[in-house]
C-alpha cells in the first residue's frame, strides 16, 4: 500500500504569469517518473497537495483536465509562505505532489442535462478544467447545453485567457465573461456574476450548476439561482477550507459531521444547507 | 485462558523479564507526578497511581514524527521514509479512559485511507489495562460509556484485589505475553473479588450528565448565545487538546536545511486561530467562542454514531484548565437546559 503521507516527485515545464498584478501564475508540471503519472488517475474538481521541499505544503485543484494527459496544472495565488517560495520557481526544478485528493464535481449526475458554470476570480480553476473535460469531443455529447459564466475584477484578473478565446470561438458552448470596472477595449459584460446569472442563466429545469469564486461572489449569487427556480439539489460548490493532510486525519478542515478534504470539496447546496457547522462561505 | 493472579511485590519482576524483548512503556513518578515512561527496571514503576497527567497518546501518536527524510538532486528527489523498528512495545498499567482513547484515535488513523505510522505501531503494541479502584474528582468515564474498570480494547486487565492483582487474558496478544510465566489461575472467590471492585468504582462513580441524544441537542444549540457564555473565560491556551486522550488533530511542516530535510508531523489545536486561518486571511472560526463550540461539537455532536463520542472522561481537561474551564459543566448547560427546550 502506498504510503498516503508521501509525495511524488514532479518537475516544472513551465511558469506563466495570468494576471495584470502577476500575483496568480499557472505552473505545468510533468512526472519524473512514469509509473507515479499512471496512478494519478483525477477528475475535474479534485485536488492536490503540491511541496515546496523546505517550506512544506498547500492544497491546490487541478487546472488541467483529465483529457490532456501528459502533464498537470495549477494556478497559484501568491499568498503564504509555500505560494511565495513557489513564485520564485522556474522551469526544471523538482517538487512534489500528493493526490488525487478530495471528490470532484459531480459528472455522472451531470449527464443528459443542461450545464450551467458559473466562476469568479481565481477560483475558476477547477471549473476550467471541468468545462475542458466537458468540451472534450468523445464527453461533449453526454451534457446538454453549456452555459459559462466567468467574472473578475478587471479584464486583466481574468484567468486562462487563450482558452477563452477558444471557447468564444465554439458553437457548442455560451461564454459570458463580465468585469467589476470597465476598461477601454473591453468587450464583455460590465456587472457582477449574480447580476450576470439573473441576466443570461438558462431555464432552471433539467440543468446543473457548478459554483466557485470568492465568498461575496458566491453569497450573492445563490439567492439569484433560488430565485429563478434552481432546486439546491443540483447546485454544486467547491468549498475552501485551509487543509493539511488531505485524508481526513489532521481536523482542520472539519465543518460538521464532514471533512472537506474527503467528503468535499465539492458538496451540493442542499447538503450545505443540512450541515450544521461554521459560515465557509 | 482463564483469568490468573500475580502478587503485586511479584510485578516489578515480572516487567524485568518483560523488558528484554518488549519496550515496555510504564507510569513512573517525576517530578512529582505521573508519567508513561519507558522504563529500564520494573522498579521504576508505580502503579499505585491515579492517572498520568499526560495521557499516553503520544506513544502510537507521537507529539512530533518524521514523516519522511528527503535530499534534493538536480532532476529528482531521494525520499526515505523512516523504518519502525522499535521492540514490540507495551504500555503496562494504562487506564481504562486511555484504553477508550486509543480506540478512538485508532477509529481516525485506521478508516481509509490507513495512516502508515500509527498502524505500525498500534499493530504490534500489547496493551495492558489496570481498573480504577478509586476515581478523582475530575473523572467522568461513566457519563460517556466507560467505566472505572471497563477492560474493552486491553489485551491483558490487571485489577486490584489487595496484596494481588486479578488478571484477565483478553487476546491472543496479552495471553502470549504470559506464555513464559508461571502464574497462578485465578480462585473463584478472587474472580469474584475482582468483580466487586469493578462494580463498586462504577457505582462510586454516576454519570453526571445524561449524554444520550446530546448530537440533537448540541445541533439544535449551534447558534444558541449559550456558547457565548460557555467561552467568556477561555484563554485560548490548548492544553484541553494537548492532554486529551482523543484529540487527534496535527500540523505537517517542513524542517530543512539547504537542499535536504525532513518532512514531521506534529500535535495542533483547533483552540488556536491561525488552525483554519486561510492564506486569503479569511478564517471560518475567527472568535474563541467559535472555537469552543467547535471543540464540543467534535467530541459529542459531528461523528456521535460513526467513531463513539470523541471523549472517554479522563477528566485531564477539567483538572488541568487555567481557568477551571470545566467541560461538565458545559455539558450540563448545553444539555439540560437544552433538553428542556
Amino acid at each position: 500500500m502506498k504510503n498516503p503521507y508521501v509525495p511524488f516527485p514532479v518537475r516544472i515545464e513551465s511558469v506563466l504569469v495570468e494576471t495584470e498584478d502577476k500575483n496568480i501564475k499557472t505552473f505545468t508540471l510533468s512526472f519524473i517518473h512514469r509509473e507515479d503519472e499512471e496512478q494519478f488517475i483525477y477528475r475535474p474538481g479534485q485536488f492536490a497537495e503540491l511541496t515546496v521541499f523546505g517550506k512544506g505544503e498547500a492544497p491546490f485543484g487541478m487546472a488541467s483536465s483529465p483529457t490532456q494527459p501528459g502533464f498537470l496544472e495549477f494556478s497559484i495565488s501568491k499568498a503564504g509562505v509555500v505560494t511565495n517560495e513557489l513564485h520564485q520557481m522556474s522551469e526544471g526544478e523538482v517538487l512534489g505532489i500528493r493526490g488525487p485528493l478530495g471528490n470532484g464535481y459531480p459528472l455522472e449526475t451531470s449527464k443528459g442535462k443542461n450545464v450551467l458554470i458559473i466562476g469568479g476570480g481565481f477560483g475558476f480553476s477547477t471549473l476550467r478544467a471541468l468545462t475542458n473535460y466537458m468540451l472534450e469531443e468523445t464527453h461533449r455529447k453526454e451534457f446538454k447545453q453549456i452555459t459559462l459564466i466567468y467574472g473578475a475584477r478587471r479584464p486583466g484578473f481574468l484567468l486562462y485567457k487563450s482558452d477563452l478565446e477558444a471557447w468564444q470561438n465554439r458553437s457548442d458552448i455560451q461564454v459570458f465573461l463580465t468585469v467589476d470596472q470597465d476598461d477601454t477595449g473591453w468587450r464583455g459584460k460590465v456587472g457582477f456574476v449574480p447580476a450576470v446569472t439573473r441576466e443570461v442563466a438558462p431555464d432552471a429545469e433539467n440543468t446543473i450548476t457548478f459554483v466557485c469564486g470568492p465568498p461575496a461572489m458566491i453569497t450573492h449569487t445563490l439567492p439569484v439561482l433560488k430565485e429563478l427556480g434552481f432546486q439546491k439539489e443540483r447546485i454544486f460548490l467547491s468549498l475552501e477550507m485551509r487543509m493539511k493532510c488531505g485524508i481526513g486525519k489532521c481536523g482542520r478542515c472539519n465543518i460538521g459531521s464532514k471533512y472537506v478534504c474527503q467528503d468535499g470539496p465539492v458538496f451540493s447546496y442542499a447538503e450545505i444547507l443540512n450541515l450544521t457547522s461554521d459560515d465557509v462561505f | 485462558m482463564k483469568d490468573k493472579t500475580i502478587r503485586k511485590k511479584d510485578v516489578s519482576d515480572f516487567l524485568d523479564r518483560l523488558i528484554q524483548s518488549n519496550r515496555v512503556y510504564a507510569p513512573v513518578m517525576e517530578n512529582g507526578y505521573f508519567l508513561f515512561k519507558t522504563i529500564k527496571s520494573g522498579s521504576e514503576v508505580n502503579l499505585d497511581y491515579q492517572n498520568a497527567k499526560m495521557s499516553p497518546k503520544d506513544i502510537l501518536f507521537p507529539q512530533s514524527e518524521a514523516l519522511f527524510r528527503y535530499q534534493l538532486e538536480k532532476r529528482d528527489v531521494e525520499i526515505d521514509v523512516p523504518v519502525q523498528d522499535e521492540p514490540n512495545p507495551v504500555i503496562f498499567g494504562i487506564r481504562p479512559c486511555d484504553v477508550r482513547g486509543i480506540q478512538a484515535l485508532n477509529n481516525v488513523f485506521s478508516k481509509n485511507p490507513k495512516d502508515p505510522y500509527f498502524e505500525a505501531r498500534r499493530s504490534k503494541t500489547v496493551i495492558v489495562g489496570l481498573g480504577c479502584k478509586e476515581t478523582h474528582n475530575g473523572c467522568f468515564c461513566t457519563t460517556v460509556g466507560g467505566g472505572p474498570c471497563t477492560d474493552d480494547g486491553s489485551d491483558l486487565f490487571l485489577i486490584d484485589i489487595g496484596d494481588e492483582y486479578l488478571i484477565r487474558v483478553i487476546s491472543d496478544k496479552g495471553e502470549d505475553l504470559l506464555k513464559e510465566e508461571d502464574l497462578m489461575d485465578a480462585e473463584a472467590q478472587k474472580i469474584t473479588a475482582a468483580a466487586e471492585v469493578a462494580e463498586k468504582a462504577q457505582e462510586a462513580l454516576g454519570p453526571c450528565v445524561e449524554v444520550q441524544g446530546s448530537k440533537d441537542i448540541l445541533t439544535r444549540r449551534f447558534n444558541d448565545p449559550v456558547w457565548g457564555a460557555i467561552a467568556e473565560k477561555c484563554i485560548g491556551c490548548g492544553v484541553c487538546t494537548y492532554l486529551c486522550p482523543t484529540c487527534h488533530c496535527f500540523d505537517i511542516c517542513d524542517e530543512a536545511l539547504y537542499k535536504e530535510g525532513k518532512r514531521i508531523r506534529i500535535w495542533d489545536s483547533c483552540q488556536y486561530p491561525l488552525f483554519t486561518r486561510l492564506a486569503s486571511g479569511l478564517n471560518p472560526r475567527d472568535t474563541v467562542e467559535k472555537r469552543i463550540r467547535q471543540r464540543i461539537m467534535h467530541k459529542f455532536a459531528y461523528f456521535p454514531d460513526e467513531q463513539g463520542m470523541l471523549c472517554t472522561g479522563c477528566g485531564r481537561c477539567v483538572i488541568e484548565c487555567p481557568v477551571n474551564l470545566d467541560i461538565r459543566e458545559a455539558l450540563k448547560v448545553l444539555l439540560r437546559t437544552g433538553a428542556a427546550q
